[in-house]
This record gives structure tokens, C-alpha cells and sequence, in this order.
């Protein structure tokens, strides 16, 4: 068995995986919580819930309509997006103006909605979801052996978290985000359709949820509770990263994830708590996060 | 309708009938009527809480609630969602400029729509404006006061809009700064663009406007020709304190 320092690579490196491959997922549903909050000021409480939706999208698709890992990959999130723009035109958009607490009890008021649907549909012991065949096997390195699913899930998330990064800060369509987000009503005096931009960020938003919720389909068990779990931890992550910015959510969620990671290795007991610990801290050097910007 | 009203009304480029605005319950503008035609440079005239930047953002549909009449180059505009008013031709400067800080000066310049096809070139506006184009990759916040003035203006002159309306833009700005905004809006004058202007520093605005609106607590109270306003001095000290 390979040591250092009395230190078990392998089961070092084994925590640092599974750190990464929770970095990713916490990465992927901050990043949505942060572009909502960052154009809508909504504080996405349902995030949880739509990722546990994508999930359940992912496994009802095989099951029911016989649609593949592949192909769930590309339609649940477009699925969970089209119903994140019913959910933002028909309850979020009429409390837009009203206190952020309003959106923050609506949307956790949906959370619970869909949450106890799905357990009374499918029960709360949780369903499993099989390991598309091209994944399957992993690698042995010399100091790991790394499942292929799992470095997909890790890959795979940062592609789509760098795309993101890119459009938002790269393109046009991402100056008019960032711009929305500072002045809509400017915006709209320039001729930009705000209100239109605002629906498709928030089901672009929550499309995120449901692309992680396919992700995670192979690796967790599908389960109703599944993103309650996750949310309060992603929201520290979010709180770390500065609410709204999009590249903090992204390198704070991935940073997160090895953290805890890490934790679990030298200290296992601290290993659920050292997420908050971290946020406490920085709320107490620098509350606006760390890539947070002063108002 | 006759030659000589027909006439008229093609050059009218905005009319505003009995125009009430509300911000929530309160009551700012009490049936405004004014208009503006082709290639005219129109000042809104008043002190503090007269209704001058309320007007402008009631044009562009920035307030609460709206009634009575907003023609835009023919087309009324009471009921249209703000983001089709712009591609009527119109351009907005905010009393607050509107600058975006996560934006740099270049990014702030192409951020709004063209609205019309014959909007300035970047080139065009870099010659007009040439410090914009020495900090074109600074953000947009780092700029002086003055320039981030100059870059409000320059943002929507490439957009095409050839309706401007200006709020307030040399507020705060330094003599030499406001002498040099004097040069760009006879510039503009003379390029046929039609402006509406909000105004307090009236030595400033007096030289280059065709016809001043005074106002006073939301209402319109009187309209100045250029050439009256020697008459009327005794209007303009009650109502300005110039």
C-alpha cells in the first residue's frame, strides 16, 4: 500500500475523487442559483428539488419511454428548463417586485410541492439508476483507480460550467445578462426584451439542476430527499462564492467539494460541517463572499 | 387633414397630449402637453421636482402608470412594452448616466441595439469622442465624470436613435467638459437629429435650443421660443432663479 507521512494515498486520493466528483455537482447547481439570483434576485429555494426532478425525469425516461442515458442528457434539461419557464411566468413573475423573502418561501413552498409528490409516487427508499454501458470499468493509475463515470462526471461538468462562464462573460448575450442584472429598466429603455431575457435565464437556471440530476442518476440513488440534501449545502457554497457571481460559484463549488473531501480523509467527523465552518468564516472576513462585489 | 397640417405633423417627431405619470400613489405629472419637431433641440426647463426627468421616463415607459398621449414618429406609444420604444428611434441618457460596471467602455458602447440602420460607425464615434477610444478597455466606472457622460451619449448615437433624450447631462460636469458637450449636441443639431434636453444649467442650454418648456410641479407652464427669451426674463427669474 502506497504511504507518505503515514498518509494512505490511495484513500487519500480515493476521498479526493469523491470530493471532485461532489465539487462537480455542487459547481453545477451553485452555478444555477448564482445566475438566477445574480439577474432575478430570486433566491432559488426549488433548486434542490429540480435537480431531484431531473433524476426522476432521467430514470422515468428509461423506464416508461425506454429513452437512453444520452439522450436524457439532452432532453431533461430542456424538460426541467420549460418548466422552470412555467413556474417563473406563472408564480415567480407576478411577486418579481415584492421583498426577496416572498420568492424565497415560494419557491421552497414548490421544493415541498414537488418533493411529496414524488415520494408518494415512488416511495422514499430511492430508485436505482444503471450505469450507461459506454462508462462502465475505470482506469487504474498508479496511485488510484479511477471509475470512467466517474472522471465523465467530472470532465463533463467542467465543460459545461467553462461554457457557461463563457457566455455570460464572453458574449454578447452575456453583456446582456450582466447589464440586466445591474440596470434592467436601462435595459429595457435600449430596446433588450428583459423580461423575456429574465424567463430564459431562469430556465436556463434550473435547466442546470436538471442536467446535474441526470448526472447524478448513476451515482446516488434516485430519491425524493435526494436535493433537499444537497441545497443547504450549495447554498453555503453560493454564500462563499458572493451570491450571484459566476465564476465564484464554479471554482467555490469545485473547492468545496475537495474540502470536504480532504476532511473526510484527516477528520471524517468534521467532514459535514467544514463546508458551513469555511462559510462562516468568510462571512466574517469578507461578507460579500470571496468573489462577491461590494454593492 | 390640410396641406399645412400635413406638413406639420410629417416633421413632428413626438407629441405628447395630457400626459399624467405616477409613480405608486403619487401623482408627478399632471397632463403634460408638448411636441417636438425634426432636427429641433427642445429643453425641459424647472427646478428640482418640477417633472423635467419624470417626463423623459414617462416617454420611454420607465414609470408606474401612464395616461393621456405619447405619438412617436406617428405611432401612439401608451400601451407599448418599453423594449419596442427604443426601436422607434429613440435614444435615452439617464440623469445617472447608466454606465454598467461589469462592463468596459467598448462593451458599454456596443451594448444597446441598433435601432436604425444610419446609426454612427465605433469609428465615427472614437473621432467625436476620442478619450473614449484611448479607454476603450477600461471599465466603465474607472471613467471620469465626464467621459462616462461622453460614453452615455456615444452609446446610444451608434444604436441610430435619432430621437434623444438627454437628462441632466452636465451635471456635475466641469466648465471645460460642458463647453465641449455644447460643440457635440450643435453637431448632432446639425446632423438632423431631434433632442429633448433636461436641463438646470439654462447658460448652457439657452445658446443652442430652438424652444424651452417650463415646469413647475408637474405641470407645463409656459413654452419660450429662443428669440423670446429676452421678453420673458422676468418668467424665466421667478420660475429658475436665473
Amino acid at each position: 500500500m502506497a504511504t507518505i507521512f503515514d498518509i494512505n494515498l490511495f484513500a487519500l486520493f480515493g476521498q479526493l475523487l469523491v470530493g471532485l466528483i461532489n465539487g462537480s455537482f455542487y459547481a453545477l447547481l451553485a452555478l444555477g442559483l448564482a445566475i438566477i439570483f445574480g439577474l432575478l434576485k430570486i433566491i432559488n429555494f426549488s433548486q434542490g428539488a429540480l435537480y431531484m426532478l431531473g433524476a426522476f425525469a432521467a430514470w422515468i425516461g428509461l423506464n416508461y419511454l425506454g429513452i437512453s442515458y444520452w439522450w436524457a442528457l439532452v432532453l431533461v434539461p430542456l424538460a426541467v428548463g420549460a418548466f422552470g419557464i412555467l413556474m417563473e411566468r406563472t408564480l415567480i413573475r407576478p411577486i418579481a417586485n415584492e421583498d426577496h423573502l416572498y420568492s424565497l418561501l415560494l419557491t421552497f413552498g414548490i421544493a415541498l410541492i414537488l418533493q411529496g409528490l414524488f415520494s408518494h409516487g415512488f416511495g422514499s427508499s430511492g430508485l436505482s439508476y444503471p450505469m450507461p454501458e459506454a462508462l462502465r470499468g475505470g482506469t487504474r493509475l498508479s496511485f488510484m483507480y479511477l471509475p470512467n463515470y466517474r472522471a465523465w462526471i467530472i470532465v463533463f461538468s467542467l465543460l459545461v460550467c467553462a461554457g457557461t462562464w463563457f457566455m455570460i462573460e464572453k458574449t454578447r448575450l452575456g453583456a446582456y445578462l450582466r447589464a440586466g442584472t445591474e440596470n434592467p429598466q436601462l435595459m429595457q429603455a435600449f430596446g433588450i426584451n428583459v423580461p423575456l431575457l429574465v424567463t430564459l435565464t431562469y430556465g436556463f437556471g434550473v435547466g442546470l439542476a436538471g442536467l446535474a440530476g441526470v448526472l447524478a442518476a448513476p451515482v446516488y440513488t434516485v430519491s425524493p430527499d435526494m436535493g433537499a440534501n444537497i441545497l443547504i449545502v450549495v447554498f453555503a457554497i453560493v454564500v462563499i462564492g458572493g451570491m450571484g457571481s459566476i465564476g465564484g460559484a464554479i471554482l467555490t463549488g469545485l473547492a468545496m467539494g475537495i474540502v470536504e473531501g480532504l476532511t473526510k480523509y484527516f477528520y471524517p467527523e468534521a467532514s459535514n460541517t467544514v463546508i458551513f465552518l469555511v462559510m462562516v468564516l468568510v462571512l466574517m472576513v469578507k461578507p460579500v463572499g470571496l468573489f462577491g462585489k461590494e454593492a | 387633414m390640410s396641406k399645412a397640417m400635413a406638413v406639420k405633423s410629417s416633421r413632428e417627431k413626438l407629441r405628447i397630449n395630457d400626459l399624467h405619470a405616477f409613480y405608486g400613489e403619487s401623482h408627478i405629472l399632471h397632463g403634460i402637453d408638448m411636441s417636438v419637431n425634426q432636427g429641433e433641440l427642445v429643453t425641459l426647463l424647472g427646478r428640482n421636482g418640477s417633472g423635467r426627468s419624470t417626463t423623459l421616463r414617462a416617454i420611454m415607459n420607465m414609470v408606474g402608470k401612464r395616461t393621456g398621449s405619447i405619438v412617436i414618429n406617428g405611432q401612439e406609444t401608451l400601451d407599448m412594452p418599453a423594449h419596442k420604444i427604443a426601436h422607434l428611434g429613440m435614444g435615452f441618457c439617464p440623469e445617472e448616466r447608466g454606465i454598467f460596471s461589469s462592463l468596459n467602455v467598448e462593451e458599454n458602447l456596443m451594448l444597446p441595439p441598433r435601432v436604425r440602420s444610419d446609426g454612427m460607425s465605433v469609428e465615427e464615434i472614437y473621432e467625436m469622442f476620442p478619450n473614449l477610444a484611448e479607454r476603450r478597455k477600461s471599465q466603465g466606472t474607472r471613467l471620469s465624470g465626464g467621459e462616462q457622460q461622453m460614453l452615455a451619449m456615444a452609446r446610444i448615437l451608434r444604436t441610430g436613435a435619432n430621437i434623444l433624450l438627454l437628462d441632466e447631462i452636465t451635471e456635475g460636469l466641469a466648465p471645460v467638459i460642458v463647453q465641449k458637450l455644447a460643440e457635440i449636441l450643435r453637431k448632432l443639431k446639425e446632423r438632423g437629429l431631434t433632442i429633448v434636453l433636461v436641463e438646470q444649467n439654462f447658460h448652457f442650454a439657452a445658446p443652442i435650443a430652438d424652444r424651452h418648456y417650463l415646469m413647475e410641479h408637474g405641470h407645463m407652464v409656459d413654452e419660450i421660443k429662443a428669440h423670446e427669451i429676452g421678453a420673458k426674463t422676468d418668467l424665466l427669474n421667478t420660475y429658475l432663479g436665473v
